[in-house]
């Protein structure tokens, strides 16, 4: 097996917060700073492990939201109100705390410049999170990469990376949001779930044979992947990560 | 309650308070059940690198190839004909989540070995799909693999990996393949799907042998 002995063990590191920006009323952006870090591949996660004074040991994974970028560290969090973790992460944390956490984990829902398109990314509320690593990874190499997004929210404030996408859109970069729940006045982009016509209509054709990654919600995941074999895309390329309502 | 085991504070040595987290010890769990690292969820989160498949049972086998004296074969109908087992056990999913007392009905890997000569020492799950995950054989024989087509007494549901799917509870549940069509026995090990991508060989949760080198 000499895939395993490459690389060593993946160690708990301290990870200082030197950051927490809020992205939208229920998510929030922690940056941490990460003396070792090994660097990563966007769309990678890491565990996070908290330890309450009595020993009490609770873990759980995130997507790196950040892209590459030395010691420093990106987690975006969706608060669930009924969560362990996440709470703790979104409203406790704040500049100098310390946590721990190790990876990067995960080589198979990863993309690097080097791996070209073009790119179908399609993310539901924050299954955008992995999604945003590959478009900041794309734009930190200069890359011209045909990349797509389309994003399903809830409504407008809950668009997590709203004035970044913003920004970044143009050069080959298209992003189109839908919004399932409200819309604001005027509103000209989608308004109801993401369906086989949106997909159709945002994304490269099968025979450009496209890297495709979905991640959201598992009922998301499932009707946007369903969407894109039943539209004739490769079933093989078509990589999905799911969160249930558990993540906590 | 201390609901914390011992070898959940492994490690802790080196670790450090986090300021300001209590945590919320769930008290309908028995924590001597929840191996280090997970916590208890009553959901049954969907995990899968790719589209659901959905093979019907009209077009399902079953295969047993490999190093092995006589290949073996079963369509649907004669798999269901096996004598098959209730089968309540407990699921940890190398994401966090633990699910406890889970009820499945399937076939024993010892049914399916049943006579079958072989001078292998390993196992390659194979699905539809193209996933696969690699065991030692005898992490799947002496009752403690089986091939599942039933939870909580209905049909297993194509995202949870029907039409039939594999059932190794002692291991991370990536080493349980959904929409398994077979099982290739081999005299040498031969990582699969999760553990050329970062996840450990034998993913062993009471050893929390999550990743490469754990």
């Amino acid at each position: 097996m000499a895939g395993t002995a490459v690389l060593g063990r993946l160690t708990w590191q301290p990870a200082e917060v030197v950051d927490v920006i809020s992205e939208t009323p229920r998510t929030k952006t922690i940056v941490f700073n990460v003396p070792d870090w090994p660097g990563h591949q966007a769309g990678q996660h890491v565990d996070v492990r908290l330890t309450a004074e009595d020993g009490y040991v609770a873990e759980r994974s995130y997507s790196i939201a950040s892209a590459p970028d030395g010691s420093r560290l990106e987690l975006t969090v969706e608060r669930l109100d009924d969560g362990e973790v996440s709470p703790y992460l979104t409203d406790e944390l704040r500049p100098g705390d310390r946590i721990e956490l190790r990876g990067p984990v995960g080589g198979y829902f990863v993309w690097t410049p080097s791996q070209g398109g073009p790119v179908l990314l399609v993310g539901g509320g924050s299954g955008v999170v992995p999604l945003m690593a590959m478009i900041r990874a794309r734009a930190a190499a200069g890359s011209e990469t045909e990349m797509r997004l389309l994003y399903s929210s809830r409504s407008w404030d809950e668009i997590i990376y709203r004035d970044e996408l913003g920004r970044l859109a143009g050069n080959d970069l298209t992003v189109a949001h839908t919004l399932t729940r409200s819309q604001p006045a005027g509103w000209a982009g989608y308004a109801r779930r993401v369906d086989a016509e949106m997909l159709n209509k945002v994304a490269p054709r099968p025979e450009e044979r496209p890297h495709m990654y979905a991640c959201g919600p598992t009922p998301f995941v499932e009707t946007a992947a369903e969407a894109l074999v039943q539209l004739g895309y490769d079933p093989r390329r078509i990589k999905t990560e799911r969160f249930g309502p558990t993540g906590g | 309650m201390d609901a914390v085991r011992p070898a959940a504070r492994r490690g802790c040595v080196m670790s450090f308070i986090s300021r300001g987290f209590r945590g919320r010890r769930r008290t309908d769990a028995d924590p001597t059940r929840i191996p280090p690292g997970q916590y208890s969820t009553s959901d049954f989160p969907v995990l899968s690198a790719g589209p659901t498949q959905h093979t019907p049972s009209d077009r399902w086998d079953f295969h047993i190839v490999g190093e092995v004296d006589e290949p073996r074969r079963w369509a649907w109908e004669e798999f269901q004909a096996l004598p098959s087992e209730e089968i309540t056990v407990d699921i940890h999913c190398v994401t966090k989540w633990s699910k406890l007392d889970t009820v499945w009905r399937g076939v024993s890997i010892d049914t399916l070995l049943d006579g079958v000569e072989t001078s292998a020492e390993f196992v390659i799950q194979y699905s539809d799909g193209g996933y696969t995950t690699n065991l030692p054989l005898e992490d799947v024989t002496g009752g403690k693999a089986w091939v599942v087509y039933e939870y909580n007494g209905a049909p297993l549901p194509p995202e949870h990996g029907g039409p039939a799917r594999m059932l190794v509870p002692h291991l991370y549940f990536w080493k349980s393949a959904k929409w398994v069509r077979g099982l290739r026995l081999q005299t040498q090990d031969e990582p699969g799907f999760w553990e050329t991508n970062g996840y450990n060989n034998y993913g062993d949760p009471w050893r929390e042998q999550r990743y490469w080198g754990d």
